[in-house]
């Protein structure tokens, strides 16, 4: 009956007991290597990478991908997925835009409306998923859709700029050490995520609620309040990134935020691969978009052309999941 | 009682379908098949009993492929050697077929993607010819006077259908062509879950088979039906062969009497039948899945134990007073107050005092991925928010000091569940609940899957509990188990109490004995 049991069990003990070395190259291998990229390029191109203006632009025109990413990571250890973060975010610029240059609201309104649309957006997706058991996949990969083709209506495809300075000052002009404000509110939130994943009571219930549904269930958890809470933040975070994507560009374009996406999920689970390895994690979620972005800005820099984000990205999550099985020990993959 | 083995039967006359002997299989040290044997003659139904724990499954895993025996372990089929270990999936070249109790239907497909299921993962098919499979599955049940649509879901046809399906497809693939032939067909437990007249079904299609020449192995709990069906039965207890039976000949107590042994009781006195106290937990006229019209009164420190045969229903009482499972209907009266079981949740459950501890560890005990800190402290987590912060080290000092109480080795909080064994993982799971003081403990399975050493720690603070005054509802087919915690045992059948048990009347023999002849009573 228990007859493969028993070793099994030895050899998860041996895993632990190899911990400290092991555990910290996992939890620190990805800091290393990026550090190794930043040195590569920077010797093969002192003048035009290693530059206190081309590091400065990364941090900050990024933010808005790190805001994306610690958006999904938090229905993703609840282990439901939302494909419509990226597209809550050009929405949510767009109507920024839309009331703003069109309608001449203030910028305060707009913002608001933008931030309450994306927690709506995630509540309906929450509940679809919960109230009628559809895998959370297949709700946002149509709510997603749905919420493109709104952008697109909405602007009648068409870019819209103009948007208030004062929206652009507080995201990517007005700077302190020399790094545009948008970069220290992307890692206040990722403090902000990390403390309530880690810290609060809440937090936990959303982990139990990813590894062990019926576990949770079964210990008084309310597990769909739980992942509608999950999606409902998300949906939030999107928004938020769309107001940051607005200030970075002073306009608002129907397609391009739409390419945060892949790279979003390829920054989750390459930051699930380290600091906290096994587990998605805010601050490994930040160092991975730094790491992606470091180098796809590095590639371009030696003479490859845009093509090499596509590749780059999409090579990065394959790699990124296959790391975070090597982490978790070839496990079933639970999603 | 113990009669003759192969050889005195006049049904033998060619070489037997299936001989197995010397068949020993050692796990960890303990034996689970021991020097056993058995002969299966050519076109008879032979009846393989047993309690739980007696090496029928092992013994059926052996042929299966999914276990190799010991050294010196032998086989036969039709009189030819058979070198054993069979590797998985051999059984379908010596032409034997299996139907597990789960009977391996996907219920969400059709009868005939369901039928072709087999053929389709064993060998590829190119332009698969559905119309024509499907005239040929209307011809095979046909043949067997089944009417079985192929385009119906399997979700939706009624629960002996889909024991007749995965029986004929078992069939099926055993003689390849669609027509049967001679062969071993395998039924582990098939019927548990079938009323009387369904089952007289099934064993009408059982006699087709053998008149066509096939053999077959019956594999049941309940007495009543292998006297129907079988030709002869092997009873194994302890892994060894206890008895080899001529249905024919035999009575019914001389199959339970075997089942059980003449062994006197064990060591472990059941608990003394204190006078029991005043109503602490009340369960009024529970309804839910099997169960119909349970009642049940607890005293403070009680341990009352509820078991039957599988089917019986007894194992759903504590996910339904838990509201793990939605319950038809019924109260739970508890601390003064008066709960609906319909509209119970689990948190409501916790609230009112009442914990669960689940049978299935791995799925809905515990989270095999994260540590034993965070598994042990999860149902108060509330508690714990402290000024701003979950103190993490007072949770792991915590959970330390639960884990050195409950003897979890080793007692590190910090490491992953999953690597505990699973009597560790399960004195993590009593821990948990009992750490919350509760009125009403629901077990299912306690001491499933734990090794003598935990089972000794999981009853004793299961008693520890009781005489601090919680009530306790343990479902459990262990009969050993509930003799050695229980003051009062419930045994069921149908969904409803046939037989009660107290004090001294206890005795993992005379559980056995009720829960046998209980299933007589089935509708």
């Amino acid at each position: 009956m228990t007859d493969s049991a028993p070793t099994h069990g030895a050899a998860q003990i041996e895993r632990v007991a190899h911990k400290p070395i092991v555990y910290r190259l996992e939890q620190f291998g990805l800091i290393i290597v990026w550090f190794l990229l930043i040195a590569v390029f920077g010797y093969l191109k002192p003048d035009t990478f290693l530059t206190w203006s081309n590091l400065s632009t990364i941090l900050g025109s990024q933010a808005v991908l790190v805001v994306v990413t610690l958006g999904l990571i938090i229905p993703l250890t609840a282990n439901d997925f939302d494909l419509s973060i990226a597209f809550v975010m050009t929405l949510s610029s767009m109507l920024i835009a839309v009331l703003n240059v069109n309608h001449g609201i203030g910028i305060g309104w707009a913002v608001i409306a933008a931030l309450a649309l994306g927690l709506a957006i995630g509540l309906i997706n929450g509940l679809l998923i919960t109230v009628f058991r559809i895998h959370s996949l297949i709700v946002t990969l149509g709510t997603g859709t749905f919420l493109h083709g709104l952008t697109l209506w909405l602007s009648d495809s068409m870019t819209i700029s103009g948007i208030s300075s004062s929206l652009i000052n507080a995201v990517i002009v007005d700077r302190l050490f020399g790094v545009p404000l948008e970069f220290y509110y992307a890692i206040g939130l990722a403090a902000l995520v990390w403390y309530v994943l880690e810290y609060t009571a809440l937090g936990r219930r959303i982990l139990f609620v990813g590894r062990g549904r019926e576990v949770a269930r079964l210990s008084g958890i309310n597990t769909d309040r739980v992942r509608v809470g999950c999606l409902a933040a998300s949906g939030l975070f999107g928004a938020l990134a769309g107001v940051l994507y607005a200030g970075t560009q002073g306009a608002a374009d129907p397609v391009s935020g739409v390419t945060y996406q892949l790279p979003a999920f390829a920054a989750a689970f390459l930051g699930s691969t380290c600091i906290a390895p096994g587990r998605f994690n805010p601050w490994g979620a930040t160092v991975a978009v730094y790491f992606l972005v470091t180098g796809i800005t590095g590639l371009v820099f030696l003479g490859f052309s845009s093509f090499i984000q596509e590749m780059f990205y999409g090579g990065a999550l394959v790699v990124a999941v296959t790391l975070s099985q090597l982490v978790r020990g070839r496990q079933e993959q639970q999603f | 009682m113990e009669a003759s083995l192969a050889g005195a039967n006049p049904r033998v006359r060619a070489a037997p379908a299936l001989r197995l002997w010397d068949l020993s299989k050692t796990f960890g040290g303990q034996k689970a098949l021991d020097n056993a044997s058995l002969t299966v003659a050519q076109g008879e139904v032979h009846g393989l009993l047993g309690q739980n724990g007696s090496g029928k499954s092992t013994l059926i895993k052996v042929l299966a492929g999914f276990h190799a025996p010991d050294q010196g372990s032998r086989l036969e089929i039709g009189g030819v050697d058979v070198a054993l270990p069979l590797a998985p999936g051999a059984f379908r070249k010596h032409r034997m077929s299996f139907v597990h109790q789960h009977l391996g239907l996907i219920p969400s497909l059709t009868v005939l993607e369901n039928l072709s299921l087999g053929r389709l993962a064993e060998r590829d098919a190119w332009a698969i010819n559905w119309p024509a499979e499907r005239r040929a599955a209307k011809r095979l049940f046909a043949g067997y006077d089944i009417d079985l649509d192929p385009d119906a879901r399997v979700a939706d046809i009624p629960a002996v259908e889909r024991a007749l399906l995965a029986i004929v497809r078992a069939i099926a693939e055993m003689s390849g062509d669609g027509g049967a032939g001679a062969g071993l067909l395998v039924l582990d437990e098939p019927t548990p879950f079938l009323p009387k007249r369904d089952v007289d079904r099934l064993f009408q299609l059982i006699r087709t088979f053998v008149a066509k020449g096939v053999s077959v192995i019956f594999v049941s709990h309940d007495v009543d039906e292998v006297m129907e069906i079988t030709d002869r039965a092997t009873v194994l207890r302890d892994g060894k062969v206890a008895a080899t039976i001529e249905t024919g000949a035999a009575t019914k107590s001389d199959f339970i009497e075997a089942i059980v042994g003449r062994k006197l009781a064990p060591a472990t006195p059941p608990a003394p039948p204190s006078a029991r106290g005043p109503s602490h937990a009340m369960v009024h006229n529970l309804s839910g899945g099997t169960i119909e019209g349970f009642s049940l009164d607890l005293a403070a420190g009680e341990v009352v134990g509820v078991t039957g045969l599988i089917g019986s229903g007894y194992d759903e009482i504590p996910y339904l007073i838990y509201g793990a499972r939605e319950a038809r209907g019924g109260t739970l009266d508890i601390g003064g107050q008066g709960v609906k079981l319909s509209e119970i949740k689990p948190r409501d459950a916790i609230r009112h005092g009442v914990v669960l501890v689940p049978a299935d560890r791995a799925n809905a005990g515990v989270i095999g991925p994260l540590p034993v800190a965070d598994n042990v402290t999860m149902p108060t987590l509330a508690s714990r928010f402290r000024r701003w912060m979950l103190s993490r080290r007072a949770m792991i000092a915590e959970a330390a000091e639960m884990a050195r109480r409950f003897e979890v080795r080793p007692a590190d909080p910090a490491m992953n569940m999953a690597s505990l064994s699973g009597g560790n993982q399960q004195k993590v799971v009593l821990a948990k609940w009992l750490q919350m003081a509760p009125k009403l403990i629901l077990l299912d399975e306690p001491t499933q899957g734990v090794d003598i050493g935990a089972r000794q720690t999981v009853f004793r603070h299961i008693a520890g509990a009781a005489s601090a005054g919680a009530a306790v509802l343990c479902a459990s087919s262990d009969y050993e188990q509930l003799a050695a915690i229980c003051s009062r045992v419930l045994i069921f059948a149908s969904g409803r109490v046939v037989a009660t048990l107290e004090g001294d009347e206890i005795s993992k023999e005379a559980i056995a004995e009720r829960s046998l002849a209980g299933a007589g009573s089935r509708a």
